[in-house]
């Protein structure tokens, strides 16, 4: 294994290798000793990065957020926590049926594969109706995002997390299409593992948009 | 044909939300699943019920909202995006811990800023009869 491994055409000229170990050498991608890591690890993990500095993105809608609803707490509408229960469960669920599709995808059945993902969208659409309806019973209520700070806070923080839901159902009809008309090549693949991360980031983000902004304003 | 090769060697580091292929690992992967969405709706119903009881000592309602909120990401970091503290994944550890900081520094540092100049500030009373 060593000695094949530091003649790869993968790594010609020894980069990544530790050439006077040859005899020892142990294969470790990524760090330093086994050459470069697969695409698919190299793909994934620089989405992670993305997905993370999209979470600090958040954080500071998040922390303009607290800083005015601190100060402007009674201008705070009345939210129907029935409406953000039922976001919430559409929003946990997708994502539950995300991971499905993908472990459906991993033994490359199509059908199961195109119905899970379907089946994503489906609940992701009901939960931006469901937050588009509320946001425009707010305007409708002259409590939009140009009424007040703590408005603008709202619907920038939680308007954001909606956009991002809207951006992945898109790229979630994109998947489903090109599962469909490419098969599961390696590139789709990939894209497809990059798609879940992402919807299930989206999902961490509204957990936290649920607790600090909904809930926390039903605390005695 | 390097290409190939790249795809199939699958030892060393793990991306994110990476599977392993076959049989039981889908079964596995399957379980991974259930139980954190299982825990994920039960830490959603405790969020719930915690606003609507009376059970819970008033101020401490906020503290337990933003505990279960803790503990939900992180049940969605472990079986939804498959974050493990194993050896293969260092590289993902590491960046979620930096990006963590980065965001500590933001939300607290905001805060801690913001309420020390609102502490600091004149009543606007006070500011308005200064300008006369």
């Amino acid at each position: 294994m060593s000695v094949i491994s530091s003649f790869s055409p993968v790594d010609p000229n020894h980069l990544g290798h530790d050439n006077l170990s040859l005899g020892t050498e142990w294969a470790a991608p990524g760090r330093g000793e086994g050459g470069p890591a697969s695409k698919s690890v190299i793909v994934s993990f620089g989405f992670w990065i993305f997905l993370l500095s999209d979470i600090v993105m958040f954080s500071a809608f998040f922390a303009a957020f607290q800083v005015v609803a601190g100060n402007a707490a009674d201008m705070a509408p009345s939210f129907d926590l029935s409406n953000v229960a039922i976001e919430t469960g559409c929003l946990l669920l997708s994502s539950f049926l995300c991971g499905v599709a993908s472990l459906c995808a991993n033994r490359r059945r199509l059908l199961g594969t195109e119905i899970f993902l379907l089946l994503t969208g489906v609940l992701g659409a009901v939960f931006l109706t469901l937050e588009i309806r509320e946001f425009v019973g707010l305007i409708q209520q002259h409590q939009g995002p140009a009424d007040g700070a703590y408005y603008s806070a709202f619907f920038a923080l939680v308007g954001c997390h909606g956009l991002h839901v809207t951006v992945g159902l898109l790229w979630l009809g994109t998947m489903m299409a090109q599962i469909f008309t490419k098969g599961f090549r390696h590139d789709v693949i990939r894209r497809l593992t990059c798609f879940s991360l992402f919807w299930h980031a989206l999902d961490i983000v509204w957990v936290a948009i649920f607790s600090l902004v909904y809930l926390m304003r039903f605390t005695p | 044909m390097s290409q190939r090769g790249i795809e199939e060697e699958r030892e060393g580091d793990v991306g994110p939300g990476l599977e392993l292929e076959g049989q039981e690992d889908t079964t596995r992967g399957l379980r991974s699943y259930l139980i954190g969405f299982a825990l994920a709706v039960a830490l959603t119903a405790a969020s719930f019920w915690a606003v609507r009881t009376h059970a819970i000592y008033g101020p401490g309602v906020s503290i337990a909202l933003i505990t279960l909120a803790i503990a939900q990401m992180g049940i969605h970091l472990v079986f939804f995006l498959h974050i493990t503290t194993g050896p293969d994944n260092t590289n993902n550890v590491l960046a979620l811990i930096f990006g963590v900081l980065i965001v500590c520094l933001v939300v607290f540092g905001s805060l801690w800023i913001m309420t020390n100049l609102n502490h600091n500030m004149m009543p606007m009373k006070m500011l308005m009869d200064m300008q006369r």
